[in-house]
């Protein structure tokens, strides 16, 4: 089908995108790369009475890497992410998730910041900045706030973006040393949206205890949330086999399903193993 | 509500006045005339809409028309040379049964002519990820694997053979 009639604006300026918010918010959506957007204009899912297309507002884009923290502009093309030499060194798992994310001609146009807003569950740059501890930063006429993943993701396809606010920038922390990052998920085919998943950023110690565990499962509940049973229980304990297996079993256990609850939660389990174990070998390496 | 738009497709200016809820795909087809863009699923999955956006894959179905103003299109009809010589990945499609309806086939052949350029010489795996954006309902995707391998193959020797008559060339001059 094709999308219903709109009015469209097309700002080239930050300050004139956030006016436009600002006057026409309540009966207007963002468009940034429209991977998630078009699909639903196309089937007239959504019919926003005015389209504000933020691809043209200068500023918006770009990778910097300063004094260790990784500032991704929203309007960031996934394909940009992919290709960063900063971010494969320094944030892997960024790399890693986007890989897993659509294909080649979704990642060329979706961007970081739609996605994020988009707030999907089974999506994964929330998972993955989620667990990064990324902080995002919303501007509207009012003035600037940022938020933290737990505060910005509400639920499903839900966030607390206000209808006059944009996503402007998102902050990375630096990993810390010695820290392993993986993430795994189990699709219908390549590319498709994940049934289920796990995000993990994992700290291990010189003894070989875990000293800090970031534990994110995907399309486990209305949106993307640390698993803080699992994560408390490797906190200053080895991290082996047996304890990643516990790990994992108690963030599955979290698992929210309407339907299919107990395949999910093995699912989840059996990834988040998987994922814990890769992350695990990793910060070993780089020990 | 209209707006202008001027746009390159296939190295000619378009100037238009599209409604903002044109979709690339329908300027493409309906206002250009260039139908060799097949519309799929109109919603991103089926690839069959794939063009390129200032030389990277995107689906032309996810785009506002709106949106490519000031931008450079190709579409498959870009592939052949002007005198109808096909493209040595549309001629290895041919050669290997890389299609049977067709299609998909254009959707195909402008993602895999960009996954040519940044890989010269994919390997199977590269192969498939590239394509697992675009949905094949009839070959099974083996003649298509092929296809690019070969395809590759032909490209990189002709690439070699450029070098080596530049080489030529300059060695002449010397």
């Amino acid at each position: 089908m094709k999308p219903a009639p709109f009015e469209y604006d097309a700002p080239t300026k930050l300050e004139e995108a956030l006016a436009l918010l600002a006057r026409h918010g309540e009966d207007a959506k963002v468009l940034a790369g429209g991977q998630s957007l078009v699909p639903l204009l196309n089937f007239r899912l959504a019919r926003p009475a005015r389209l504000i297309d933020v691809n043209r507002v200068a500023g918006l884009g770009g990778l910097r890497r300063r004094d260790g923290v990784l500032r991704i502009g929203a309007l960031t093309r996934a394909a940009a992410l992919e290709r960063s030499r900063v971010v494969s060194l320094h944030w892997p798992l960024l790399r890693e998730a986007v890989r897993l994310s659509g294909h080649p001609q979704i990642r060329s146009r979706g961007t970081v910041g739609g996605s994020v807003a988009h707030a999907d569950p089974a999506s994964e740059l929330p998972a993955v900045l989620t667990a990064l501890e990324a902080r995002f930063h919303l501007h509207s006429m009012r003035g600037t706030r940022t938020l933290r993943a737990e505060e910005l993701f509400l639920g499903f396809l839900s966030t607390a973006l206000e209808p006059d606010e944009l996503l402007v920038e998102i902050e990375v922390p630096p990993l810390p040393p010695c820290t392993g990052t993986a993430i795994v998920e189990h699709a219908r085919t390549h590319g498709d949206f994940a049934v289920g998943g796990a995000a993990v950023v994992l700290t291990i110690g010189p003894p070989g205890r875990c000293e800090r565990a970031a534990i994110v499962l995907l399309a486990a509940g209305p949106a993307p949330r640390r698993a803080a049973a699992a994560e408390a229980s490797l906190e200053g304990r080895p991290a082996n086999a047996k304890n990643l297996r516990e790990a994992a079993g108690l963030a599955a256990a979290e698992v929210e399903a309407p339907f299919d609850r107990e395949f999910r939660r093995a699912l989840a389990c059996e990834l988040a193993e998987r994922a814990l174990t890769k992350a695990a070998a990793r910060a070993k390496e780089a020990a | 509500m209209t707006r202008p738009i001027s746009l390159e497709i296939n190295g000619r200016r378009y100037e238009a006045v599209v409604e903002p809820r044109t979709l690339l795909s329908d300027f493409i087809r309906h206002e250009v005339g260039l139908t060799g863009t097949n519309v799929g699923c109109e919603h991103g999955v089926c690839g069959a809409c794939t063009v390129q956006l200032d030389e990277e894959p995107v689906r032309s179905c996810l785009m506002l028309a709106v949106q490519a103003d000031g931008r450079s299109v190709r579409t498959v009809e870009a592939l052949a040379g002007p005198d109808g010589h096909l493209h040595p990945l549309q001629e290895a499609f041919r050669e290997t049964h890389a299609l049977q309806c067709g299609f998909c086939t254009p959707g195909f052949l402008m993602s895999l002519e960009s996954c040519l350029r940044e890989h010269q010489d994919p390997d199977e795996h590269q192969i498939r990820e590239a394509l697992a954006g675009n949905i094949c309902r009839c070959t099974g995707y083996a003649g298509i694997v092929e296809a690019v391998s070969l395809a590759a193959r032909r490209l990189r020797a002709r690439t070699d053979g450029a070098r080596d008559s530049t080489q030529q060339a300059r060695e002449t001059d010397a």
